[in-house]
């Protein structure tokens, strides 16, 4: 079942039926690569977008990865 | 962490500029997975997905069209953005001066440079492209010429039969030619055999011939006594005395 086909109610159980073996998440990993790969990557015209997108995610990350330091930087103390 | 992603980001880099012909060789379309495809592989789609600004898929603005319409996505960006700021979950300090810098500088090379560096890209792929195509195409031209040698040498083989029968007139003229020669031999070998015992024959009679004349010869040599000589030229004078004296008369 595909998780857009999931009804919100039906999460946990959807959830409770995935593989989080090792195994099973390198293949989710490598499926996730794969389908990213084939869509932006590997085609005749590549574009910037197929690289850039990934290159966003990561500042984003490493930004989120960051936060605990950069809260100090804050210019107010209260939101 | 962030070593992975790097690396990631690096294999996937070489793609829009570089094509089909990548580092790093991957097989990440399914090849012969199922049943036994002998068929070629499908050819690589032509554009990839839709990515509006550079940064977010299409599919993104589509999924919000029906709800929000078009500026749907956008209000939701500006929303967040300045949820945001406000928050400081974003924080603006010196990284951010910088960030913006790098930025700028790089939407301006990308506008600018952008499509030069893709056309250029796709220079080398159909230069890539046409060398595999052209060693294909010389493959075929070649089998195509031995195809037609090959029918070429089957036609000839039809010829085989006048071609023998011309090896075996040769050689029948060969052996007829020996034949006749060794005949000649023979009739030479032959006549040169009869011909020296003619020739002894010959020679026997005439060293007969010859040793009889001489004896006869030396027998009556022998037996003109001097009387019959004294005789015979007496004989002869009167003869010759004879002879003048009618010649004289008749002259």
């Amino acid at each position: 079942m595909k998780l857009m086909d999931v009804k919100l109610g039906q999460l946990p159980t959807w959830l409770a039926m995935r593989d989080f073996t090792p195994g099973g998440i390198l293949g989710a990993l490598r499926r996730g690569y794969d389908r990213y790969y084939n869509k932006y990557i590997n085609v005749k015209k590549g574009g910037l977008g197929g690289l850039s997108m990934v290159l966003a995610g990561y500042v984003v990350v490493s930004y989120i990865w960051s936060y605990s330091h950069l809260k100090h930087d804050r210019h107010r103390k209260y939101h | 962490l962030a070593a992975p992603l790097v690396w990631r980001a690096a294999r996937l880099g070489c793609r829009p500029l570089l094509g089909t012909g990548c580092l790093v060789l991957h097989t990440t379309r399914p090849l012969h997975t199922t049943q036994q495809c002998l068929a070629p592989l499908p050819p690589l789609p032509e554009k990839g997905g839709e990515v509006r600004h550079g940064l977010i898929p299409e599919e993104f603005f589509q999924f919000l069209y029906p709800k929000t319409g078009v500026t749907g996505p956008y209000m939701l960006g500006t929303g967040l953005l300045l949820y945001l700021l406000s928050k400081e979950i974003y924080v603006i300090n010196h990284e951010t001066v910088a960030a913006a810098c790098i930025l700028s500088v790089i939407i301006y090379g990308v506008k600018k440079y952008g499509s030069d560096v893709a056309a250029f890209a796709d220079k080398l792929n159909e230069e890539k492209v046409a060398k595999a195509l052209a060693v294909k195409n010389e493959a075929i031209k070649n089998l195509e010429t031995a195809i037609e040698q090959e029918k070429k040498e089957q036609w000839r083989v039809e010829g085989r039969s006048y071609l023998f029968d011309a090896k075996r007139n040769n050689i029948a003229m060969l052996l007829e030619t020996n034949y006749r020669e060794r005949l000649l031999t023979v009739y030479n070998e032959v006549k040169k055999r009869l011909d020296y015992q003619v020739a002894l024959q010959n020679l026997k009679r005439q060293k007969e011939q010859d040793h009889m004349i001489q004896w006869v010869e030396k027998n009556v040599v022998q037996s003109i006594t001097p009387q019959q000589q004294k005789d015979s030229i007496a004989k002869c004078i009167l003869d010759l005395r004879a002879l003048s004296k009618s010649a004289q008369a008749a002259a």
